[in-house]
């Protein structure tokens, strides 16, 4: 029980600093400044979403890990994350698809969730419903704006959805974990939310004139630590100076 | 809440926001006094505010200099955090400030097919400057996650908007 729900807390906090990572990379790069602004600030949501979901399960474990030796001290290997949210930002149209088919499923995890039997979940869910409820308005407008825009811009928007799509599939498997805390009443579940995220998915692709591609959605493995490449990648930029200056403070 | 202890604590602004103390954000939640311990509970406006882990320290170190030296600070997450909570007399403060105070709905209303319907509610926020109606929304994301960026057509000035959340 207690490594079931260490599992599931790992998952949900790296799901979201992998993501806000990502984004964070735009900072200074945005296409606009008040796009600049706002993936910004989405990412500080997802990573002070992140930093409450790591902190309760560096607690559950009980050996004395802090959200950021979590963060900080593990490799890739150890990491929990679907890994549509490790791959590179690409240009904008690659960022908002990605957005909003994450979105759309942390919109439907953390709406369950609010009504989790562990107290401290259901609070931090509470508070990060509000915050997905306008990410998901933000993210779903681009990728109907991109799709439906020019033709340049719905050529980049297909080819994102084209190429995230058989990433999608690994949000929705459910593992032994998964099941364990759907049966305890903690977490959430996977098979109910799949329809409804496909039901809203498709309703914009096809406002925003996009096609959704015969591939399987058969990416996996993230939720096991089997990670692409990415990812390490990414952690070395992440993580290179907490692991220079171990216990540094500023 | 013990109020001698809250007075104190009034002296805590929030670094974002330095004309609104921390009790009246409601960010502050309980206060007790057991013993030589102070505890106060706190919540969180945003999952990411960097401002909280300022605030925390605040409180400890203006509690300590009123001769608290045991001062426990607890994040709680329930009931979360709404600007429904701020008073008149708070929002009258941003007015001041030059911010407008929230204005909408803060509550989760319709479920997600409404938000993605591109057809959003944006409420008619009124400039903090010269109070008229007649403003446009520039951008929803602001300097930090509490705020909306707006303009004015009437004085031509763009103003923060403190957000409904």
């Amino acid at each position: 029980m207690t490594d079931n729900l260490f599992q599931y807390l790992l998952r949900l906090g790296d799901d979201r600093l992998v993501l806000g990572h990502r984004l964070s990379e735009w900072c200074g790069h945005g296409p606009i400044l008040e796009e600049d602004i706002a993936l910004a600030n989405i990412a500080l949501d997802l990573i002070g979403q992140a930093t409450l979901y790591l902190k309760l399960a560096g607690e559950i474990e009980g050996k004395g890990r802090s959200e950021d030796a979590l963060a900080y001290f593990r490799d890739a290997i150890d990491y929990r994350n679907v890994q549509l949210v490790e791959l590179p930002h690409g240009d904008y149209a690659v960022t908002m698809v990605r957005q909003f088919f994450f979105d759309v499923f942390s919109y439907h995890v953390l709406e369950q969730l609010q009504s989790s039997t562990h107290s401290e979940i259901a609070g931090i869910a509470a508070k990060g419903f509000k915050e997905v409820r306008y990410h998901v308005r933000h993210s779903s407008e681009w990728v109907v704006r991109m799709g439906d825009g020019t033709e340049e811009s719905h050529r980049r928007a297909q080819k994102a959805v084209n190429d995230l799509w058989r990433f999608t599939g690994e949000m929705f498997q459910a593992d032994d974990v998964d099941r364990a805390m759907l049966s305890e009443g903690i977490g959430a579940d996977l098979d109910a939310i799949k329809p409804k995220w496909n039901e809203i998915v498709s309703d914009v692709l096809n406002r925003a004139t996009l096609v959704i591609p015969n591939d399987p959605p058969a990416m996996t493995g993230g939720r096991r630590g089997r990670h692409t490449e990415y990812l390490g990648h990414m952690l070395s930029e992440m993580q290179i100076v907490a692991r220079s200056h171990p216990g540094a403070a500023w | 809440m013990n109020g001698p202890i809250v007075d104190i604590l009034r002296e805590v602004k929030d670094p974002e926001i330095p004309m609104i103390d921390v009790v009246e954000l409601g960010i502050v939640r309980d206060v007790s006094v057991d013993g030589d311990t102070v505890r106060v509970d706190i919540t969180p406006t945003y999952s990411g505010c960097p401002a909280m882990q300022v605030i925390e320290r605040d409180i400890v170190s203006v509690l300590r200099a009123k001769g608290y030296d045991n001062v426990q600070v607890n994040t709680i997450f329930s009931p979360a955090w709404t600007t429904d909570w701020l008073s008149e007399e708070t929002r009258q403060k941003f007015r001041d400030y030059g911010i407008a105070p929230p204005t909408g709905a803060s509550r989760a209303e319709g479920g997600i097919a409404e938000l993605v319907s591109l057809r959003r509610a944006r409420p008619t926020i009124e400039c903090p400057f010269c109070r008229s109606a007649n403003t446009v929304e520039k951008s929803e994301f602001g300097s930090t996650a509490c705020k909306s960026i707006h303009f004015c057509n009437s004085c031509h000035q763009p103003f923060d908007h403190f957000k409904a959340f």
